[in-house]
């Protein structure tokens, strides 16, 4: 029976294999805690780093969460890319590492060049604190593998400064390289100016690089994890990192 | 010694601060008014002596790494003793 016992212990962890996920920690950061939850929700481990450590820890995936890092002084994201855990993160990207950065950790790649294009005032200058829905572009990704055809996410967003912008020849690459990964629609998957929150060309929400293992998007599916929040569709996008790792780690042994 | 930074928002990118100040300015009867962009003014005190050529290179960099960003924006420098 212990015999038996074991080896169903043993099963269950082959089957789950955990993963080690970084959320990084600016001054004035305040989705840290929620991303550490959602991670932990799922089963796997995470743990936050402080922006003055100058090491990500063994991280399988960095989380780069929302919030104010630096009070939005100067331009949202604009100093936090100097902070010292910023340049492991690029380094950590540059071997092939996972980085999703959520809100303000959008702003913070994009600051940092590790994503193109930027991220201005709201167009009507509101700040907006509400669910969305998000079509996905593509399933070619890392963070969108899994969410299943056709569905249509609803998630929160809340930032003032949310309006994804690029000029023409960043644009047309992001297209052409199928880098734009979701768009704000209304409940049915239309791509509509109304469903846009902030003015963000091409209804975009969220992007990743050319080579696929950064991405960065406004809304919070940190935030839309459990029913018990009002949505779970943020899963998909976890469930897509952990599946992309798992690959990775199967890949690996 | 100062340095001056002007930093506007690049023609290209939408200024909805700049669109809603310009229209306030029509509703209070400021005609004539054709666009306004809101940016951003930093001034540096620089220490007495320094090198001006010096520190324009040093500041033009600081600029375009830090002090705006070349994406959504254009900079002015201008050094004065």
């Amino acid at each position: 029976m212990a015999v038996r016992k074991h080896l169903c212990a043993l099963c269950a962890s082959v089957a789950k294999i955990k993963m080690n996920f970084s959320v990084l920690q600016f001054p004035a950061s305040n989705c840290d805690q929620d991303a550490v939850h959602a991670v932990r929700h799922f089963g796997h481990s995470a743990r936050l780093v402080w922006h003055k450590d100058a090491s990500l820890g063994d991280a399988d995936c960095v989380i780069v969460p929302g919030g104010f890092s630096y009070g939005d002084y100067l331009r949202c994201g604009a100093i936090a890319r100097f902070s010292p855990v910023m340049q492991a993160v690029k380094q950590f990207a540059d071997n092939g590492g996972l980085v999703i950065g959520i809100c303000n950790g959008f702003q913070v790649l994009t600051e940092s060049h590790l994503l193109p294009g930027a991220l201005i005032r709201n167009r009507d200058l509101q700040f907006h604190c509400e669910n969305i829905f998000l079509k996905t572009a593509t399933n070619d990704s890392p963070f969108t593998s899994q969410i299943p055809a056709g569905k249509i996410l609803r998630v929160p967003i809340a930032h003032g400064e949310g309006c994804y912008f690029a000029d023409e020849e960043t644009l047309a690459k992001l297209k052409a390289n199928n880098q734009i990964l979701w768009q704000y629609c209304d409940a049915t998957g239309n791509l509509t100016d109304t469903a846009n929150p902030n003015g963000a060309l091409l209804n975009i929400a969220g992007i990743c690089n050319e080579k696929r293992n950064v991405a960065g998007l406004m809304p919070h599916p940190e935030r839309a994890c459990e029913p018990l929040l009002g949505s779970d569709d943020g899963k998909w996008i976890f469930e897509s990192i952990f599946a992309a790792l798992k690959n990775k780690t199967v890949a690996a042994a | 010694m100062k340095a001056k930074i002007i930093i506007t928002p690049k023609k290209a990118v939408v200024d909805p601060q700049g669109i809603t100040v310009k229209k306030a300015l029509e509703h209070m009867g400021y005609s004539g008014v054709t666009g306004v962009h809101i940016g951003k003014y930093i001034e540096i005190d620089l220490a007495p002596g320094t090198d001006k050529a010096a520190a324009s290179k040093a500041l033009n960099d600081a600029a375009h790494k830090l002090l705006s960003n070349p994406v959504i924006e254009d900079y002015k420098l201008e050094i004065s003793e």
